[in-house]
């Protein structure tokens, strides 16, 4: 499905703010893989995601998605394999268009635009079926501005818009993380609804260890630009919080210091 | 008596004003480009008009000229935003300078190019108001009616999301680039236009014409939304209110003349109107931002005392 080669990346090369945020990055993901991915502030987690997602090219390595190589594709065309939510709620939707208009822009993702309708009578009914499910009352208002709903409506809306056409690859970027715990939980749950009802190939970043072993059918945590740890199936499911330090600890040669991670349960 | 003489001039000169603010509506407020290149293609537009009526075309086809013209500049733009990464302000700058040879050219190194008093049949002319607003009123009806289906089209709600989110466009699989050099087109195109049926109106394409015009189409921009935003915030409703800032802003420019104003001071007129429009907003809230509570019902002793029994 996802097969990323030897992926390396170093912004600001040749000066004294050089970071080098991928070291030889290998990663396979099967079909229908669920993965949390966890680790701590620059560890090279949204990195990895932008590479993906081509929002720059690497330095060296190579990104496979389907047997197809991406590495030198441009991000809008690489656009038709992935669905993406971002940290920040206002990033991925159009907040001066209304919600039916956002859902038909990425009802049409990876297909050519044409001059005709933008927006087919029997989609709004479509969309206000979809809408429905999220249980956030936005059926009713498929005419209101996006601007005007919440960073949790927001991001649901951008759940909707990132899996409304299949996805070969799901990419979330600590979705939760600007929402309130409520919120979070509840964007949380729809997240896992969508995915487990498409079985959609998705890597989530996490901030919360406890959503990384409660979610998902296999966790990686990132160290300096690698994956350290590793776990899947069984292995996975047993999995504590103090287990998952342990391994880090081991993997790693340190502590596991970061604030946020340690002090959400 | 002599300002009711003036408005329909005014009216008709506001119209054609406020079709060319409607471009720069596409590329200020669509694209969220602010666009220096309409100051050159306005008179881009005057120029091909006046050059190709004076050696016999249609009118017509001369207006469509210009259009393209207008696309061609627009385009230049774009490009060297896109494909060569200059920020979109310097690009239209650059474009603007550009296109000053490019119009003394297509003048044939004249400075004005008159067909006043010719045998030329026109579209609209200064020496009868009335019939050029009939005229530029069914123009730019016509105009707003198909901007507003093609921003209704797959393609147009992807120029939308252009200018309101690029992340979010890129995300969902559209070309940033090629919609900002699309947007760019249409936006100078639809200027040079207005700028072709500016030359028919005056008689005249003057290589110094259009200066400032980027202005005039700001504060025609900001005069409409002011009233139509209050109406009803959707396109066509802005499109018609700019239309109608131009108007306005016409109807201003030649009351201050008749107050007596040297024209030579209209820049300075022009240039204040749009700061004032642009600082009121920040003004009101960063200095008269009045607090406001919200209005809690005030708990009596009473009720306090009957907690406290119900505690005890």
């Amino acid at each position: 499905m996802l097969k990323i080669t030897d992926l390396q990346k170093t912004f600001n090369p040749g000066t004294v703010n050089a970071k080098t945020a991928l070291c030889g990055l290998d990663l396979t993901l099967e079909d229908g893989d669920f993965v949390t991915v966890i680790g701590g502030n620059g560890a090279g987690k949204s990195t990895m995601l932008n590479a993906i997602a081509g929002v720059w090219k690497p330095d060296y390595g190579t990104i496979e998605i389907d047997g197809i190589d991406v590495t030198n594709m441009p991000e809008h065309k690489r656009a038709k394999f992935l669905g993406r939510v971002f940290q920040d709620p206002m990033k991925g939707t159009s907040p001066d268009m209304e919600i039916d208009e956002n859902l038909s822009i990425a009802a049409r993702r990876g297909t050519k635009r044409k001059l005709v309708w933008g927006i087919k009578k029997n989609e709004r009914d479509q969309y206000r079926e979809l809408l429905a499910t999220l249980e956030l009352g936005l059926e009713n208002r498929l005419s209101a501005k996006v601007g005007l709903l919440s960073g949790g409506q927001r991001q649901a809306v951008t759940l909707l818009m990132a899996t409304l056409r299949r996805p070969k690859l799901l990419l979330l970027d600590e979705h939760t993380a600007a929402l309130d715990p409520k919120t979070a939980a509840k964007v949380l749950e729809i997240t896992d609804k969508l995915v487990t009802e498409n079985k959609l190939t998705t890597l989530m970043i996490t901030h919360n260890m406890h959503d990384a072993i409660a979610y998902g059918n296999r966790l990686i945590m990132m160290h300096e630009g690698r994956i350290v740890v590793d776990v899947s199936g069984e292995e996975k499911k047993k999995l504590t919080i103090a287990q998952l330090l342990g391994l880090f600890e081991k993997a790693s040669g340190s502590e596991f210091a970061n604030d946020k991670v340690m002090l959400s349960k | 008596m002599f300002f009711l003489n003036a408005l329909p001039g005014a009216i008709a000169e506001g119209l054609i004003w406020g079709l060319m603010a409607i471009g720069v509506y596409i590329s200020y407020k669509i694209l969220d480009i602010a666009d220096l290149t309409v100051d050159g293609s306005i008179c881009t537009g005057m120029c091909v008009c006046a050059v190709l009526i004076k050696s016999g075309v249609p009118a017509w086809i001369s207006v469509l000229a210009a259009f393209l013209a207008g696309a061609a500049a627009g385009v230049v733009t774009g490009l060297l935003h896109t494909a060569l990464g200059i920020p979109s302000i310097l690009a239209g700058i650059l474009s603007q300078l550009m296109l000053y040879s490019v119009n003394l050219a297509i003048l044939g190194g004249k400075s004005l190019v008159s067909f006043v008093g010719g045998q030329h049949s026109l579209m609209l002319s200064m020496s009868d108001n009335i019939s050029s607003i009939i005229v530029a009123g069914i123009i730019i009806a016509a105009i707003i009616i198909v901007l507003w289906l093609f921003f209704y089209t797959e393609v147009g709600l992807t120029l939308k999301s252009t200018g309101d989110n690029p992340d979010m466009s890129r995300t969902q699989g559209i070309d940033v680039k090629f919609n900002k050099v699309l947007g760019l087109a249409i936006s100078n195109g639809i200027v040079a236009f207005a700028g072709a049926l500016l030359a028919q109106y005056k008689g005249s394409a003057n290589i110094n014409d259009g200066r400032g015009a980027i202005v005039i189409g700001l504060a025609a921009i900001f005069i409409g939304l002011s009233v139509s935003m209050k109406i009803k915030p959707n396109f066509v409703v802005s499109l018609i209110g700019v239309i109608g800032g131009g108007i306005v802003y016409y109807i201003i420019y030649n009351f201050v003349i008749l107050l007596g104003l040297k024209t030579d001071y209209l820049k300075m007129l022009s240039a204040i109107i749009v700061a004032i429009f642009l600082a009121v907003p920040y003004i009101k809230g960063e200095y008269f931002k009045k607090q406001k509570p919200i209005k809690i019902k005030p708990v009596s002793s009473a009720e306090i005392n009957a907690g406290g029994d119900a505690n005890a």
